[in-house]
This record gives C-alpha cells, structure tokens and sequence, in this order.
C-alpha cells in the first residue's frame, strides 16, 4: 500500500479538476487498483476541519508513514516572507509552513502543476504573493526548497508541468512512483515520459507548418507558428500525441500552445496570442532547428505551398479538399 | 448559558481555502464570520498587460470555473471592442459553458455536498446504509459513476474548447474552432449518453417531468434515483429550513445567444422581481484586507493590506447591489428565470432550496445544451475579428455554475489600466459591509446547530451554496 497526500497550496485548483478527467479507468479506481491509498485531499477526503487538521500533524509528526507527497499551486511567500498570503485554515501556519514540515516526511514529493513546479501563473505580473515553485522560482532552480534538497527516497521534487497537467501525466507519475519504477527526469525536473515529446508532435497543422501556410487571425485553421505566437516547436509535451478530454488539444481547438509545461511562460513579455517579430521575422526558432537552415528551408517551402494549403490556411475549416488518384 | 468560539478549517470539499469562525451560545450559532484566507492579487497582475492576455490570466484564477472566467473575460473585452460574437460563435460559447456548469453541478451534488451524509455521525437514520453505499467519499459507487459520466460530457470541451480547464478558445467575437457536421453529431452523441446518464441514475426519471415541478410540496414526492435519497434525508433531517438565506437573488442571465440568455437576468425579493443594475454594484472593504474605499468595480482598485489587521477578517471584498448583500447560485438563476419549482423554492431559501434548485437546473441545462446542439450550423461564421481600442472600457457578466460573474476591464494605451472581478463566491462569502450586515453565509449560519468540533449542520449550510474559494478572491 503506497500513502498519498495531497495539499493545495496557491494555485486554482485546475490540476485536480483536470486529474477527475482521467478515463479507462477512472482516477478512484485507478488509484484503488494501483494501491494508492489517499490519506487526505482537500476537494475529495470526508474529513475537513478538527479531523482534517488531526491528519496533517499525524503526517508531519511521522506517525502515518508518507510515500507521496503532491502538491497543487505555488508557494506564496508573501508578505514579506511570512506566508500569510496563504493560512491553512484552522491551523494558524501558512501553508508554507505546512508543505516545509510535510515534505521532510515524504519518500516522494510531487509538485502538480507549473505553479507547484515553478510558480506559474500565481507568480505573473510581479508576482503580488512572492509565490515560488518547490524546488525552482522560475526557471532558477531553488524555490521553497533549496537546489540540493532531496526526498526521502534521494530525489529532487518531480515536476509534472502543466497548466494544467493531463490527468495522464499525474497518474501515469504516482503508478510508475508506487511501483517503485525509476521515473527519469529532464533538466527541469518534469518526467521525461512526456517531456521529451514536442507540442508539435502530432499536431493536426502539421502539413500547415511544412509549407509555412500560416493563419493570420484566431479560427483560421493554418500553422499559428508565424503569427499568433505558437510555440508548439519549442513547447515540452505529447499534447498532441494523447489528446485530453476525448480528442482535444489547444491547437486542435483552434488557439496557440503557449508553453505552459515551461518556466516562466506566464509572462512571454509580448501578448500570449501574438507571434514577437524582429523585421517582419519571426523570433523563436523550433527546438534544435539551426537558425540558417530553418530560414531557408521557411522561404523555400514558403514559396512551394501548394495552392489547397494556402487556401486552407486562411479559412475556417477545409475548403479545398486533398486531390484524389485514382489507383493504376 | 455557555459560550465558546468554534474555528473550522480547513474546510474542505468546497473549491480553494475557507474558515469559518463560529460564536457560539447554548450550542446555536450566534455570529459568523467567514473567512477567505488566500490572497494572489490576479487584478494586479493584470496591470500593464496587453488587454488579450485576460483570456490566458483569468480562467486561471479557478480551475473549477475556468470557462466562466474567459467567458466574462471575452465579453468584457468585446465591450470594450464594441464587438459583439456571431450568432453561432455565441452559441458555440454557450454549449461550451453550459458543459462546464453542468460538470460542476454534478461533481458538487456527488463529490462536495453529499459525502456528509455518509459519517458515521448519521448511523441510525433508515437512509444511512443506502447513503454509505452511494456516497461514502472516494468509494461511493455514486461518486464514482458521476466522475465517469462527468469526464465523457467533458468530450464537449476536447471537441470545441481543446481542452479543460483553461481554454483560449472562447474569445469576443465567438469561438476558435468552427465545429463541422461529423462535430455536430458527436456531440449530439455525447449529450445523449449523459442524458441516458442523468435520466437512469442520477433523477430516475424523465428530465421533461422533473422540469415540470411546480412546488415544493411536489419535489418531496419525486421518487427515483440518487435525489429521491437526497430528498428522503432532506426531509429526515428538515434541510427545508436549516440555513435560511435573507432571500435576495441576483442572476446576470445565463448563455446568451441571438434569442437572449436561456436564463434570464434580474433580481428577486420577496416575490418582487427586477432588472439588474451593475452600476448600482459597490465593493465595500470596511472588513477586508483591503485598503481603498468602497467604489464600483470600473473604480475599484486591490491593494491589499499586508499587515491584515482588524477589522479585516478576510481578503475577500463585500459586493452590494444597492447597498445590499445578494446571494448569487443555481438557486438565484432559476427564480429570476421564473420557475415555478425555484420560486416555491425561493421561498424557502434554505439547504434543500439551494440543493434542489442546483439539481432543477442540471435537468433543464442538459435540454438547453440540447437545443444549442440542434442549432449548430455548420458552414456559418463562429468568429468575428475586430480591434482593440488603445482607451476604452467593458464589463462582462456572466453566470458561472455558481452564480453572478462579472468582470469590468479599463484599456489605458493600449494596455490594462483596471481589471477588477466579482466573483459569485464573493457575493456570497462575503465579510461584513461598513453597516456590520454580514454577507449571506454569514446570516444564514446564524441560528445553525453546532454540535462537537465537526458541526455538521454547518457543513451542510456552507456546502449547500458550492463555495469557489479560489475565484471569490482571485
């Protein structure tokens, strides 16, 4: 039996709101199946107040065993380091206060979401709540806990970035943790099971983005790359690989990846929705492309965009339909 | 007489963080004060921004009601633009909230409200092993067919909105992504499951003959599915009368299309309806952790009082409509609509007034995301473009699952000068106003039962109005 907490601490709740949408089978039954067993959660636990409060001191005294820690929203070290921004209610103590004493106690510390991860969207804007990621303020590493901080089981806080996360980024973690199998990490402590796929993989504007054929307004359906800041080439995530509720994806719906599995991404310093140019050239370039080689290959396959992609690219839906060949 | 003061928090199973602190006397509540005790200043970050980014920062102030927020937000921003959706872009934008309302409609009644029933505190009562059965948290066979029934109706979102939470796909002139005729019937083909869903286990009847209730008198008499045990421990437990509202409802109106909202917008007071005047709304923070004074929301600024001293108990703001408190919910909504369930309901004003109305509006939504679907015309224009202005200002009310939404934008250079949200929760959560009136959880704790260190009479009170904590501070 693997014990779980979770805590939500500055953050929207969205990651547990997006976990209920796990499917085949659903997250209570896969959690049963896995032997995971929920010590507390606060959207979906009976026990609130007095009991509660009398499970977090068991877990943070060491008298309930903890394997996994998960938890969803930043850390606000606001004001002026106190963590008031954020009282665990009942309790006196800010949450700050709380996931420092609780994490020390855990095998696995979990952060759900890009906010528990990096800060996220509870830090945009100058950051009104001094809110930090666990482990990382950003994209620096050190946040609640220090760079050299490791869990019980001699690992660093496991990122799964996201906002929110895929319900299968979060479950397929905490089976791979509760089976004792080695999860690997990427340089910015997310699960390389879906942080070693690109945004772009598997996007359905695929053959828009070979061409260059580009939407130049929201519900256009061409490649959003070179106008409507996309940043699917760069983004870490199989987004596109497994759909999210049934067959969606953001680019799939019709708006740009904005990077939300990344640092940061909560303040691009241009609008989300508008590609950041330098002489009319579009600045970013798809991962691990060569700036010359990428700039070439655009204005050839710019100016080879056959005329079906070109018309489609600039309309709400398909409006010219692939040429048929009859078989020989 | 004995007098004792009662914290309770965390209080869990409601969106975000909530405390409740109860004065108690001869083991009745006496006064209440209700507590937010998360601050993450959205308004502010807002400041400065292009005034696009309040669709990628809004709907991230709630993961629960995150297509209500871009909903507020691209209807402030469109009346700032002066521009309006297309017909079938609003519709498209009113399916997809209508599937996020009704999602978080079911996961209160399943996964918030009803586990309560299921403690151990609750043994003897005849329909106790019924409720274990059903409701017991994460184990309930209820809870755990709701959590299925919800995820496949959020297709919706996967089909039209890419995904959710946290959609960009709803914007001031429609929606991203033109459905098709093969979208038109997949979604057809899921609300027909979740109808089949919600027919069989959830009502145990016909949606049509549950919308056709006049009475009170006549829902105690509806007999299947998991609200029949709802209603048979509403009326064990006399939830009619526990938690009484001062009953003054205020509804925005809900999906609006080209033939209006499907709900209407307005107020009600004892039997007396009206219109909804959003410049008679004032954010009062005599009792917050605020500093400013009270100022409508195109005024209104957040600056938040780090030192959180008295008489602040909370970050959350007043909302008062006229210089009154207004509750806000499901409730409101369906007795400005006008139904006669709700208006007998209304009456009430108590736990099984805002627990059946919440349930009276899941079976009319699923019709009316029915007739949204039967609308869709594949092939017409699902989004206008338009322009925004360098100066200018919009406000965007809506209704989230849990009542009034508004959000009131102020474009200074073509950049966010103002942004200020009212939140259902905030209205309803509401600290005390410069007068001392508390807001309406407050008044309606007073009076309450209060029994051992896990009240559960306030449980079902607080519950009872599907708190979003996270949105009613933002």
């Amino acid at each position: 039996m693997t014990t779980l907490l979770w805590l939500q601490a500055s953050g929207c709740g969205g990651c547990t709101m997006s976990l209920l949408c796990a499917e085949s089978p659903g997250v209570m039954d896969l959690l049963d199946d896995a032997g995971i067993r929920l010590l507390w959660h606060p959207a979906l636990s009976v026990e609130t107040g007095a009991e509660a409060r009398a499970i977090l001191q068991d877990v943070a005294e060491g008298r309930i065993p903890l394997d996994i820690l998960c938890v969803e929203g930043a850390i606000a070290r606001g004001p002026a380091g106190t963590g008031r921004f954020q009282m665990l209610a009942g309790t006196g103590q800010s949450l700050m206060h709380w996931v420092g004493l609780i994490a020390a106690r855990a095998r696995h510390v979990v952060a759900v979401g890009t906010c528990a991860a990096y800060g996220g969207v509870t830090a945009a804007g100058g950051n009104p709540s001094d809110a930090v990621g666990l482990q990382y303020d950003g994209s620096h590493p050190g946040g609640l806990l220090p760079p050299e901080w490791r869990s019980g089981s001699g690992e660093p806080v496991i990122n799964v970035a996201g906002c929110p996360t895929h319900p299968g980024w979060v479950t397929e973690t905490l089976m791979m943790l509760a089976a004792g199998e080695a999860l690997p990490l990427d340089a910015y402590a997310r699960p390389r099971f879906y942080a070693d796929h690109l945004v772009h993989h598997g996007c359905p504007k695929n053959e828009f983005y070979e061409y260059k054929a580009s939407a130049r307004e929201l519900s256009e359906i061409g490649c959003m790359m070179e106008n409507l800041g996309c940043i699917g080439t760069q983004a870490v995530g199989d987004c596109n690989i497994r759909p999210w509720n049934g067959e969606g994806s953001c680019t799939r719906g019709g708006y740009p990846c904005i990077n939300c599995t990344a640092p940061q991404f909560e303040d691009p310093s241009h609008a989300f929705v508008e590609t950041p140019k330098i002489a009319g050239i579009p600045v970013g370039l798809p991962t691990d492309m060569p700036k010359a080689w990428f700039m070439a290959l655009a204005s050839l396959s710019k100016a080879a965009t056959p005329a079906r992609i070109g018309a489609n690219a600039h309309a709400d839906r398909v409006i010219v339909p692939p040429t048929l060949r009859k078989p020989r | 007489m004995t007098e004792a003061r009662l914290v309770v928090g965390p209080f869990n199973r409601v969106e975000g963080d909530l405390e409740v602190t109860l004065d108690v006397a001869e083991g009745r509540v006496t006064r209440a004060q209700v507590s937010s005790p998360l601050y993450r200043g959205f308004e502010r970050m807002l400041e400065g921004r292009d005034p696009r980014d309040a669709l990628v920062i809004t709907p991230r102030i709630c993961g629960i009601c995150s297509i209500s927020q871009s909903a507020a937000a691209a209807r402030a921003l469109g009346a700032a633009m002066g521009l309006a959706p297309t017909p079938q872009g609003a519709l498209a934008a009113a399916l997809i909230h209508a599937a996020e309302n009704v999602a978080d409609h079911l996961t209160h009644f399943h996964l918030f409200f009803m586990p309560d029933f299921a403690r151990p505190a609750y043994a003897t009562r005849p329909w106790h092993a019924r409720t274990v059965e059903r409701f017991t948290a994460m184990e309930g066979s209820a809870q755990r067919e709701a959590v299925k029934a919800r995820a496949e109706l959020l297709h919706v979102m996967g089909l039209l909105a890419g995904k959710w939470p946290h959609t960009l796909a709803i914007q001031p002139g429609g929606v991203t992504r033109a459905p098709g005729p093969r979208e038109k019937a997949r979604l057809a083909a899921t609300l027909r499951a979740f109808r089949r869903y919600l027919e069989t286990v959830v009502f145990g009847g016909r949606l049509e003959d549950f919308d056709a209730l006049t009475s009170s008198a006549a829902l105690m008499r509806w007999s299947g599915g998991d609200v029949a045990l709802f209603l048979e421990i509403a009326a064990d437990l006399d939830l009619q009368s526990l938690g009484r509202g001062a009953g003054r409802y205020m509804s925005f109106g809900a999906y609006p299309t080209e033939a209006g909202p499907a709900f209407a917008a307005g107020t009600w007071a004892a039997g007396v309806l009206g219109p909804v005047a959003p410049e008679a709304i004032r954010e009062d923070l005599s009792h917050a952790w605020m500093q400013g004074p009270a100022a409508h929301p195109l005024q209104g600024v957040t600056e938040p009082d780090e030192a959180m001293a008295a008489p602040g108990y909370s970050w959350c703001k007043a909302p008062r409509l006229s210089g009154q408190p207004m509750e806000v919910g499901a409730l409101a909504r369906q007795v400005v609509d006008g139904h006669p369930l709700a208006v007998s309901l209304a009456a009430e004003g108590g736990v099984l007034a805002r627990v059946g109305a919440r349930l009276l509006e899941l079976a009319r939504t699923q019709v009316v995301m029915e007739r949204l679907v039967g609308g869709l015309t594949p092939g017409a224009s699902f989004m206008a473009q338009g322009t925004m202005p360098r100066h200018g200002s919009g406000a965007g009310l809506v209704e989230a699952a849990r009542g009034a939404l508004g959000h009131w934008i102020r474009i200074e250079n073509g950049r966010i000068a103002g942004y200020q949200i009212i939140a259902p929760t905030t209205w309803n959560f509401s600290p005390r106003d410069a007068d001392g009136t508390p807001g309406p959880l407050e008044a309606a704790l007073e009076g309450v039962a209060v029994e051992g260190e896990v009240p559960l009479a306030v449980q079902h009170v607080v519950r009872s109005f599907d708190p979003c904590m996270v949105c009613t501070v933002h």
